[in-house]
Order: structure tokens, then sequence, then C-alpha cells
């Protein structure tokens, strides 16, 4: 290691504090704002912003599944394929958060993609599928997920179904770029040996089915592809069937709970590794009442026409609050997980840990609306 | 002014007398479906309006202290000093005021939250969330409870006793809106009756008081000092601190003239302190309806005055965002006329003349002002001076000769 490449000690020392010194003239002037605030309004991809992104196109992959490539902000942090990033657009003018993988290895042009489903309900996959355009600001997290494949390689099974193919496709073309000559077989996948099964409600639902199709017919992966329309449901029993050496592998499985559960178990009974990715946490259907657990580890059952507040306050719990009555808005907490319903005109508000992140509720005419946690 | 209680105790009209309890509910039930309508078409538009206010006011801001540092050159002043006023007013009306309010927070931007966000005015958000959301719109000209009512230093109802030191009243109300973010800063302190009860040494105050002196050092730092060092290379140190000054000014005098005109006007009603014991949803909309009042004009000037031009709108929905109040006023208004109501409206300069008349006649006796004309002007004067240094027996017994002779000529 060569010290001289380094600045001296001193000289970095006196940039740092000059630095510092016009951050601080810059704060004086622009307080109570950020100088921030300012920079924003004509640069918000520069570095040192909060991380957003642009949406450069989106592109159909079938009727209800488009890409969307966005170029992410300078501070950008890169990804490893297989990971996902919390995207915040805003819909109806409210910022939604969702989770979704990211599908290609890191570009050389430096943009990123996400591929999303359009699922029935679904407020911003319908969105992001039918109704963003190109130019829309979207807010960004860094890429996070344990769910990557090992550089040094080994035999692998990737079981996935539906829209669960999202993270794998992004492992798979970071091994085997597809390019104009075909599929490229760089050095760094030649260590590794993939079975593809693939879950599917038909062939023409299936998201990247060409693609995949594309990679076994070059022998870079072995593609099991099961239609529920042709093959019927598939049994994980079936697997040792599908993957004979299936007890060599290392399986990797991302898609629905169901799915994820019964091989969990298969799993577990036949001693095997297994690694999961699941999106959607199961959703509780908002209902009349439920369990409030408060971050100071209190619970309490609550009816579903009892503001929490008064809840709370009964239980002889310190509340922040105000005017009682929904208008002063002394009262917000963040809602963790879970729903509550607006007591003057039934408007249910939920909170799902890891998509839409935390939401602020006023506790003074919110009454729980199934199990929730309130971050208080 | 005389609560709406009294009035009907002394005779005169009661303007909700003919309501029965069956009309105040139904009143209820059609302003929520009012609110409703507004919810459930809340959308992108409406977001893109906040976000373009915002954007605007920090593009005029940043222009004028742009211009400023040329401040010696005089064009570049009153350019400066006119773009730094209405980007000062924007920000504390129809931005700050409105999202502090929670009107935006259910766009979920961290950005534009009634938890996240500071002005550019003296009172920090979180003291004055308290005093104005919780109390004021809460207790709304409630008297002894709302202490918007002349800001707790003024007397603002007939009933309330007249003492000499009323005749300051007008020179207070004066300086209290030249320096208005001030007496904002230190009413949401509650310094007078903190003051009063000798507890400037609760913790709880001192926390406040620090936070309050540490927003005001930091707003004096950034208008007073680094802008007017930032213009020294062009020489208007002098210039640019001016500007800064004037700006506040004049965004002080603006924004005292706004609020005056949401609750003072002749034709604004007041109530009793136990008439809102147990108050139903009903109840309280109809306080709000006749305790607040409009100013009519442009769209330009509703932006100016942060939408309190529609303070009766605001009042009925203050969590509704501003830029709809204006789109609902005719449906509130037929509302008034449907259950023969008064709808408090005129134009803004009416509605501060009225607002000051009134801060001028309730500086005097009552009745002083009616009883008085040029011709009997010296013995009147008499009159108040016996009153203001006499004892208060003197001022008692002559004050009632003043009422009763009001009276008479009525």
């Amino acid at each position: 290691m060569s010290t001289t490449l380094e600045p001296p000690v001193r000289a970095r020392r006196l940039t740092k504090t000059v630095g510092d010194r016009l951050v601080r003239v810059a704060e004086a002037a622009t307080t109570p704002y950020l100088p921030a605030d300012f920079m924003d309004l004509f640069a918000p991809l520069r570095p040192g912003a909060d991380l957003r992104g642009r949406i450069e196109s989106v592109d159909p992959e079938t009727a209800d599944a488009a890409t969307i490539v966005i170029r992410p902000g300078a501070d950008w942090a890169g990804h490893v394929p297989g990971q996902y990033l919390r995207i915040g657009i805003d819909i109806d003018g409210v910022r939604q958060w969702r989770a979704y993988s990211l599908t290609h290895g890191p570009r050389r042009d430096g943009r990123i993609s996400i591929t999303v489903k359009a699922v029935p309900d679904g407020l911003v996959s319908n969105h992001l599928v039918h109704e963003a355009r190109p130019g829309t600001l979207v807010h960004l997290e860094q890429a996070a997920g344990e769910f990557v494949l090992p550089p040094e390689g080994g035999k692998f099974l990737m079981v996935t179904a539906g829209s669960g193919i999202t993270p794998v496709i992004g492992m798979l073309r970071n091994l085997f770029p597809s390019t104009d000559e075909g599929v490229l077989r760089p050095p760094r996948s030649a260590e590794h040996d993939i079975v593809v099964v693939h879950v599917a409600p038909s062939h023409p639902h299936s998201i990247f089915i060409r693609d995949l199709e594309a990679l076994d017919a070059a022998g870079a992966v072995r593609l099991v592809a099961r239609y529920d329309d042709e093959h019927g449901v598939l049994d994980v029993d079936d697997l040792a069937t599908l993957v004979p050496d299936l007890a060599e592998r290392t399986t990797l499985a991302c898609g629905p709970a169901g799915l994820l559960d019964a091989l969990g178990a298969h799993h577990e009974a036949a001693g095997l590794a297994l690694t999961t990715e699941q999106f959607r946490t199961a959703r509780v259907e908002p209902g009349d009442g439920g369990t409030v657990t408060f971050a100071s580890g209190a619970t309490l059952d609550l009816d579903g026409a009892t503001p929490i507040l008064d809840a709370a306050e009964e239980a002889g719990m310190l509340m922040p609050s105000g005017c009682r009555m929904g208008i002063c808005m002394g009262c917000v907490i963040p809602l963790r997980e879970g729903s509550v319903r607006d007591l003057r005109n039934g408007a249910i508000t939920t909170a799902v840990p890891g998509e839409t992140g935390d939401i602020k509720v006023q506790t003074c005419i919110n009454a729980a609306a199934g199990p929730c946690h309130i971050d208080h | 002014m005389t609560t709406i209680q009294k009035k009907s105790v002394l005779g005169q009209d009661n303007p909700i007398a003919h309501l029965t309890e069956a009309d105040i509910e139904q009143i209820g039930i059609e302003l929520d479906a009012i609110r409703q309508d507004v919810l459930d078409s809340r959308g992108a538009a409406d977001a893109a309006y906040i976000r373009r206010v915002i954007d605007t006011q920090r593009k005029i801001e940043l222009g004028s202290r742009a211009v400023l540092l040329f401040s010696a050159f005089p064009p570049a002043w009153v350019l400066g000093t006119l773009g730094l006023s209405v980007s000062k007013i924007l920000d504390n009306m129809e931005i700050g005021h409105n999202i502090l309010h929670g009107q935006w927070d259910w766009m979920r931007d961290p950005k534009i939250h009634s938890s996240t966000w500071e002005w550019d005015m003296a009172s920090p958000a979180e003291q004055w969330k308290h005093s104005h959301n919780e109390l004021h719109h809460t207790y709304t000209n409630v008297i002894g409870k709302d202490n918007d009512l002349g800001y707790g230093i003024m007397r603002v109802d007939e009933d309330q006793p007249w003492t000499p030191a009323s005749l300051a009243q007008p020179v207070f109300c004066f300086i209290n809106a030249v320096f208005f973010e001030y007496g904002i800063a230190a009413y949401d302190l509650e310094l007078g009756s903190v003051i009063a009860k000798k507890q400037t040494k609760d913790p709880d105050f001192r926390r406040r008081a620090k936070q309050v002196l540490g927003k005001i050092r930091r707003q004096a730092t950034k208008d007073y000092v680094v802008h007017p060092a930032l213009s020294i290379p062009t020489g208007s140190f002098l210039p640019t601190l001016a500007a800064n000054f004037t700006a506040n000014i004049v965004r002080n005098l603006w924004s005292n003239s706004v609020i005056l005109c949401g609750h003072f006007p002749e034709g604004v009603e007041t109530f009793e302190k136990r008439s809102i014991d147990g108050e139903t949803k009903g109840e309280w909309y109809v306080r709000q309806m006749l305790g607040s009042a409009n100013i009519s004009g442009s769209k330009a000037l509703h932006i100016m005055t942060g939408n309190l031009s529609h303070q009766i709108e605001h009042h009925l929905f203050p969590d509704l965002p501003s830029n709809r109040y204006a789109e609902i006023a005719p449906k509130v208004q037929a509302l008034f006329d449907k259950y023969d109501l008064t709808y408090c409206a005129r134009p803004m300069p009416q509605q501060v003349y009225s607002a000051w008349h009134k801060v001028v006649r309730l500086s005097l006796p009552n009745g002083w002002l009616k009883t008085t004309n040029v011709k009997n002007a010296p013995q009147q004067l008499g009159i108040l001076y016996k009153m203001a240094t006499g004892d208060r027996r003197t001022r008692r017994l002559l004050g009632r000769k003043l009422e009763s002779e009001a009276r008479a000529a009525a």
C-alpha cells in the first residue's frame, strides 16, 4: 500500500474545516430550511440528495407485467443480483412504498430495473404497469436482501412461482448476459450449475418465460416449467422426480407464502438447505377491533368503536393528544403494522412493514381494525 | 360584541335562536358530507398544487435574495424587497400555516408533513401548533378559552370591564401588528400568564423559552447577518439588512391584517365558556360558522392570505387542503342561507376597517363613541379623562351613564 496517494493529513483536515464552514454558512443562510431543499428544486438526483430516481422507460413484458427502467440518483450504491429495492411513488398524491426485485445485474449504463406484475387490487403494481410514465421522479432506498448467489458457485435449484421469478432473473441475466450473438457464458458463470423450476398459471402469463427458454436452449440452465393449466398445481413432493439430483443442490425459492411453506416443510423433512424470499407478507383483512401492541410492550384488546387514544389513556399510558376531534394533528404517531379505521368516515389505513413503512395516524379518531403495532 | 348567550338574555337578536336541535344536527350532517366529497376527490392535482406553491415560493426567495446582493442599487432593493416580502408571506400563509395544520399529511411525504415542517418566522412550529391548532381551533371564539381573541392582552368584548389601560389598546395593537411574529412567539409561549403566575422557573417553560430564543437567533442571524454580509462585496450590507427588516415588517402587517379579518370584524359572534360543555359536533360546527369571517376577493388574494380569506371554510374543516376552500365556499354559503344564518364576507379593506374600528371602540368605555359627536366632543373628552383618572366608583357611575345615554340614543 502506498501512502503517497493519500493527501497529507493536515491539508485534508483544512479542506474539511473549510468545507464544514461553508456548509454552516449555507445552513445559516437558508434556515429554517436546508440548502438541500433549495438544491432539490434543480438537481434532485445529485450526489448528497435523498436517494431518488427517474423512470426512463416502462417496457411491457406480458399483458399485465412490465419492466421499469430507472436512472438512480448519484448516490446509488449498486446491488448484487437477487437483491430487492424499496421504491416510493406518488399515486393519487399519496406516497406509496413497495419492494421489488432488481431484474438486471449491475448495468453498464448505471440504470436499474424492476419488473412488476399487476396483481388484482394492487394499487402500486397496477400503477407501475399501466399508468407510470417516463420522467416520473420516484423515491428509492438502497438495494437490500440476502437472497443472492454465492460468488464461488455451486449446484443450485431455483424454485420460482409467478412474479417470484424476478430476483432469479436478475441473477441469471447477470451470470449469462443475453446479446445479439446469443447467450454468453462469461467466466463468472463457469462454477454455477443451475436448475430452474418455474411455476406459472399458464405459458402466456409467465413473465420472462422467453428469457428462461433462451437460457435453457443455450444450455446455460435447465428449465423445468410447470403451468397450472397444463400440468396442474405443483406438488412439492414431485420435486425429487423433476430434479433427480435434488439432494446435491442448494435450493433458493421465491413465490407466494403457500408454496414457500410447503417447500419449507418438504426440505426440513428431507434435511435439505433452503433459502427463501417472500415479498408480500400475509395481509390481515381489516375487521372490527383488534389487539394493539405498543413499542413500550403494552398490548390492548380494543373494539372497533373506541379511539386508540382513549383506550390507551384509559390503560394509563402517556399519549400525545390535542383537540380529540381529528383537527389538530397533535396526536399523530406512527402505525408500524396493521390497519386502523377512521371513525368519522370508515376510511381504512393499512401499514405493511417493509412495504408502506410507518404511516402516521391520528389516534384520537382512529380505532383498531385488526391487530396493529404502534410505535409509541 | 356580546356573547351569543348574553344576547338572548339582553333581548338582543340571537342569530341562532331559530335553530332547533334537529336543525343543528342536520347542519353537522350536511357539513360532514361536504367534507367527505373533498376527501373522496383529493388526489394528484392537489398534491401538485402544494408542490407548485412551495417550488414557486423557494424560487422567488432565491431570486429575491440574489437580487438583494446588489441592493445598493435602488431598483434592485425595491425588486428584492418586494420579492422577499411575497416569499415570506407565501411561506407563512399558504405553505406554513396550512402544512402545520396537517392539511397535506395525507400525502405521506415526510418533507411536507405537519410533524416535520418548520417555517420562516419566530415561533417554533411545535409551539404554534399547540396554541393554534389545539386551543384556538377547538375553542374558537369562546371567551376565556380562546386566547386568539385579543391574544389575552386586549379588551375584545363589551362585557369585559373597561380600564384606563384599555385606552392604549389601539397603539398596543398596532405595535403588535408591526412585530407580529414576535408577538405570536411570546403568545405561543404563554409568556403573559407564565410571568403573572410566576412560573418562569418551570423546567418545561425554560425548555420552550430556549427553543423560541434559538429560533429567533437563527432567524435573525439569517436575515440580519448572513445575507447582509454576503452583500458586502457590492457595498450592500446596510441596504440588504434594511430589505430583510422591511420584508419581515410587511409580512407581519399583512398576516396580522388577515388574522384580524378572520375573527374580529363586526358580525362575528363570541360564545360563553359554559356554552361548550357537552357541545355536540353540530354545535361545534355552528360555533365555527358564526365565529369566523371571510374576505372576498381575487384568486391572488386568496393565495396570499393562505386561503384564510376562506376563514369560515377553514374553521369548519381545518384539515382540508386549502386549495379546495374556494370550491366548497358556495356550498357552505348555501347552507348558511338555508338555515338563515349570516355568512360574514366582505372585501379586505372593509374587514380590516371593521376590525380596527372595533379595536378603537373597545378601547373606549361602552357607549362613549356612540354618544360622542363634534359638538359635545369637549365634554365627552372630559368624561373620558375623569373615567381614566378617577377611582373605580367614578368609572362605574360614569360608565353606566354613558351606556344608558347610548341606549336612549339608539
